[in-house]
Formats: structure tokens, sequence, C-alpha cells
């Protein structure tokens, strides 16, 4: 066999590994209790809470509603799956076989990027037929949805790369930085109406970027314009996927 | 003729700040054998395993897995082995069947071929029954034992045991030896760690002791018996009245002795003038004897002797 010939067959392998760890991810994790509260439940608390007693048209919430739903989705996979796995000893098991480790955490991103993606036609199916909001760009919303599942669950992944004996630290750890990017992201009040200071955090939050995207699909105004948002989530999905790649090599060379 | 080492390891080592745990380990496993892997705890034997089978990374030195070097070509390495680790770590939510077909499909085994051998195996390992219960509900025996199953679907060359029949009941224990030795006898090579004495001494074709990140000894365990052939005795029971401790340690070809609830042994290079002289004493005296029988060192003799002290 070529080199290359050989070279496409070990990604064909690899990629294949990623589907069986998402196939096992879906099976054991998208039913756990911290999933389901810290992925189903805090979205649609916060939204009631943003909510009720406020005179604001629903329509107008629906594209904060799927970005938030998207946000918490899609990285609430990430940080259960490691510390779960190592405290359980099957991590140990998944790194001796002959997936390698950038595919085992592919595998993590894909699952939680199906479980986003999946999870967040719900506020959109609910907006549509709920309320008077419509969809101005659907590709766009693609898009959105696609590249922000995609960011949030590398970045659940990297979340989840600290060594942890149990999965509550790195859930704790998760809702430290998932809950103050919520607020500077511009879901709840648009960036430019936010403090100067916010306004400095905002382009560090892959939400900031996605929510711009699912706004302009929705037909309202965004702060970023739409190539720089589809932009800093491909950069941020590698960035998060990589630096997380580098964390495990690291505490495997320190042997934890 | 040279025979194939499937693992080789090379001045393996494994440092945790400090601590030496592995230091400049360097061993061959030949194609279809039981090697043996003996330590006490601490010695560096999980450690070994675990860099052997991708977990840590060695901090120098490497090892090759038929012929793939374990830090160059790491998946390749890892396609030919399969790990049975001392605690039975499955996943407790999924099936047993779900268990077994997950180990397959991430070792990319061909779906019609695992579909058949995990039935076969579930089968020789007593769980058939069990397939489409959670792991979960199975007793600590079972959980191992599918372990097993599901290192053995994925068709490995090199299986790493781990302490895999420690603390399991007598019949889960029997089972996994003799499923081991019987896929051995078809070509399977075995890489076992244990603390099992007697395990080790029937299953194993080469057993190397290592203590204190280092091996103190490799060999078969038959040769590794006879090189402390000092450590031979004959063991002597008497009915009623016994002879003085003084007249027996002082036969001829007798080093020391020791008692133990009137049983004497008398630790001898010489054990065949060593048990002619203990007759001729008995006859002498008007002695009776119940147990005369001449002992070689046992392989716990052998690793207690190599990494005492």
């Amino acid at each position: 066999m070529t080199v290359q010939g050989e070279k496409v067959q070990t990604w064909r392998r690899q990629l294949h590994g990623s589907l069986v760890i998402l196939k096992k991810n879906a099976r054991l994790y998208y039913l756990k209790p911290p999933v389901l509260i810290f992925g189903v439940l805090f979205p649609v608390f916060f939204f009631l809470a943003y909510k009720m007693g406020r005179p604001i048209a629903a329509e107008n919430l629906v594209p904060g509603m799927v970005a938030m739903a998207l946000w918490f989705t899609a990285s609430a996979v990430g940080p259960l799956v490691t510390p779960w796995e190592r405290s359980a000893k099957t991590y140990e098991r998944l790194i001796s076989t002959p997936v390698s480790l950038h595919a085992i955490l592919a595998g993590d991103v894909i699952s939680g990027f199906v479980f986003g993606t999946f999870l967040s036609t719900v506020p959109v199916l609910l907006g549509l037929v709920l309320t008077d909001a419509y969809i101005g760009n659907v590709p766009l919303l693609i898009a959105g949805i696609v590249m922000g599942a995609l960011s949030f669950a590398s970045l659940g992944v990297l979340l989840a790369a600290p060594p942890a004996n149990g999965p509550a630290n790195i859930m704790l750890l998760s809702n430290l930085v998932r809950l103050p990017l919520l607020f500077v992201s511009g879901i709840f009040v648009p960036i430019g109406q936010m403090p100067v200071w916010a306004q400095w955090i905002a382009p560090l939050s892959p939400l900031s970027y996605a929510s711009a995207l699912i706004h302009s699909a929705f037909g309202h105004s965004a702060f970023f314009p739409v190539w720089l948002s589809l932009l800093m989530l491909v950069l941020f999905t590698l960035a998060f996927f990589m630096t997380s790649c580098k964390f495990h090599n690291m505490w495997r060379a320190m042997g934890l | 003729m040279q025979m194939k080492a499937v693992i080789e390891a090379k001045k393996l080592t494994r440092k945790f700040g400090n601590l030496v745990a592995v230091d400049q380990v360097a061993f061959g496993v030949y194609q279809g054998e039981i090697f043996g892997f003996l330590g006490p705890n601490g010695a560096g034997k999980t450690t070994t395993v675990r860099m052997l089978t991708g977990v840590i990374d060695p901090t120098e030195g490497t090892a090759t897995i038929q012929g793939h070097d374990i830090l160059k070509e790491p998946l390749l390495s890892r396609a030919h082995i399969a790990v049975v680790p001392e605690e039975a770590n499955v996943y407790l939510e999924l099936s047993v069947w779900q268990n077994l077909i997950l180990m397959a499909e991430l070792h990319g085994v061909a779906r019609h071929r695992y579909l058949q051998e995990a039935e076969l195996l579930l089968d020789a390992l007593g769980l058939s029954e069990r397939k489409k219960q959670k792991a979960r509900a199975l007793s600590k025996g079972l959980r191992q034992r599918l372990m097993l199953c599901a290192a053995l679907v994925t068709g490995p060359e090199v299986l790493f045991l781990d302490e895999p029949t420690s603390g399991l009941d007598v019949q889960s224990a029997r089972l996994i030896r003799q499923t081991v030795s019987d896929l051995n006898r078809s070509g399977l090579t075995v890489f076992l760690t244990t603390h099992n004495m007697s395990e080790a001494s029937e299953m194993c074709s080469r057993v190397a002791i290592i203590d204190k990140g280092c091996i103190v000894a490799i060999d078969p365990p038959e040769k590794l018996r006879s090189t402390i052939s000092s450590r031979q005795y004959v063991e002597v029971r008497f009915a009623g009245a016994a002879p003085e401790h003084n007249e027996l340690e002082s036969l001829p070809g007798v080093s020391h002795i020791d008692v133990d609830n009137r049983t004497f042994r008398l630790y001898t290079k010489l054990p065949g003038q060593v048990v002619t002289e203990v007759v001729r004493l008995v006859d002498r005296k008007g002695l009776e004897i119940t147990d005369l029988s001449n002992r070689k060192p046992s392989l716990e003799d052998v690793f207690l002797h190599f990494t005492s002290g």
C-alpha cells in the first residue's frame, strides 16, 4: 500500500474510533443527571428568570434562548465524560486501544456537538410555533448552530482535561467558566448596550459569535459581522481542541 | 534458531519526580509464551505494564510490540494487544454484550467476525445467559470474566493480564486460568502480572522478578528454583519422640534446620545424603518417622530470595 493509502486508512480508522466513542457516550452520558441539570434545566430556568414579569415580546427572546440552549447543552457532555471515565478507570482502557487520544477527544467533541445541535432545535421549533419569530436566513442559522455547537463542545472537552478524580469538581469548574460568559455574550442584553468593560470581554467568548450568527439568522441586528463570527468560531474550536489534546498529553507524560 | 520477540523492552525507565519507579528494564517476551512478571507491591510491575500498553509514556528507553515502537508507532503497537487490568473496569451501565462490542469496534474488528467470536467467548466463559444483563449486576468474578471476553474479542496477539485472578472465587479463577492456557496453546502470547506464585509456577514458561524498579531475575521457573539450591530441604516428621535439635543439625550435609510444629526442615545441597543420614539416625535411636520428603525450593522461595532485604 502507498504511503498516501496508509494515511487514508489510518484517518478512516480513527474517524471510526471517534464514532464508536460517540455511540458509547450517547448511551452512557446523555441521560446522566449532571448533563440534564446543567444542559437542559439551566437554560430553561435562566429563560424563565429573565422573561417573567418583563414586558419583552417573546419572539425577541427566541434567538437568545436558542444560543443559550446551545451553549449549555453542547458544553455539558464534555466535562462529564473524561472525569467520569477516570474515576471508573475505564479511561485507561480507552487509551490502550488503537484509537488515538485525538480521536477519543474528537469523539467527545462530536458527542457534545450532536447533543447540543439536537436539543437546540427544541427552542427553535417552540419559538416558531408559539411566537411570531421567523427565520430570515436558514443557512446562517444552521451555520450558527453547527459552528457554535462545535466550539462549545470543544470548550467542554477542554474543561474536562484537568486530571480530577471525580466529575463534581470539573462540573463546578465548567459552571465557573460558562455562567460568567453567558452574561457578557449578548444573550440577554445586546453587546452594544453593555458596560464598556463587558464589551471588552465579549470578544473573548465563543458564545458572543454564535449568538451574533443566530441573531442575524432571525433577522435581528448583530454586534459582529457574519464572516468574523464564523472565523472566530472555527478558531475557538481548533484552539480548544488542540489545547485539550496538549493537556491530556501533558498529564499522561506526568503519569496522571 | 533465534525465537521471535513479540515484546522487547529496551532500557525502559519511568520516573515520577525524583522517584525512579522502573529503572532501565530490559527483557524480551517470545512468541507463544506465558511470561510471568512478579514483584512485591510498588516494585514497578504495573508501571511497566502501563508503559507497554500506552497508558503512560516512558521517561527513557522504549519497547517494541510485534516490531512496532511504542513511542514512534503507538497505534500500530496497540493494535496487537489487549489488556485485562486487575480491577474489572467494565462499563457498568452497558450490557455484557455492549461491553464486548464496544471493545471489538474500538479495535476495528470486522462486524461479521466479532459477532461470531463474541458468542463463542461468552459461551466459553459462562456468560451467554447474562448477555443482556447490565455489567453492574455481575459479581466481581463475572465482571473479570467479561473483561477477559472483551479483551479476547479484539483478536489480540499479545494479552496483558494484570493480577487477573486476584480476589476471585475459585470457579472464576480456574476458568480464567484454563481459558488463557488453552488460548496460549493455540499461539497467544501472554504477559502475566501476578502475586500468586502457584499460578505463575503452573502457567508461566518464563518469569521475570522485578524489585525496586529493576529486573533481578529472569528465567524459566524450574531454572530459577535450581539457582537457589541452598534453599532445598528435607522435611521430616516423627511419631512420638524426636531426636535432639543438635543431633539433626550435626548430620553430614545439613547446613541448618527449622522446626515448625514438630516438623523439621533440614536445609541442604545434598538432599539424598541427608535422607540416608536421617534414616540411619532414626534406626539407631529406635524412633519412628511419619513423613519424610525431599523438597525443592518453590517459586515463592525464589521470589523471597530475590526480593527480601
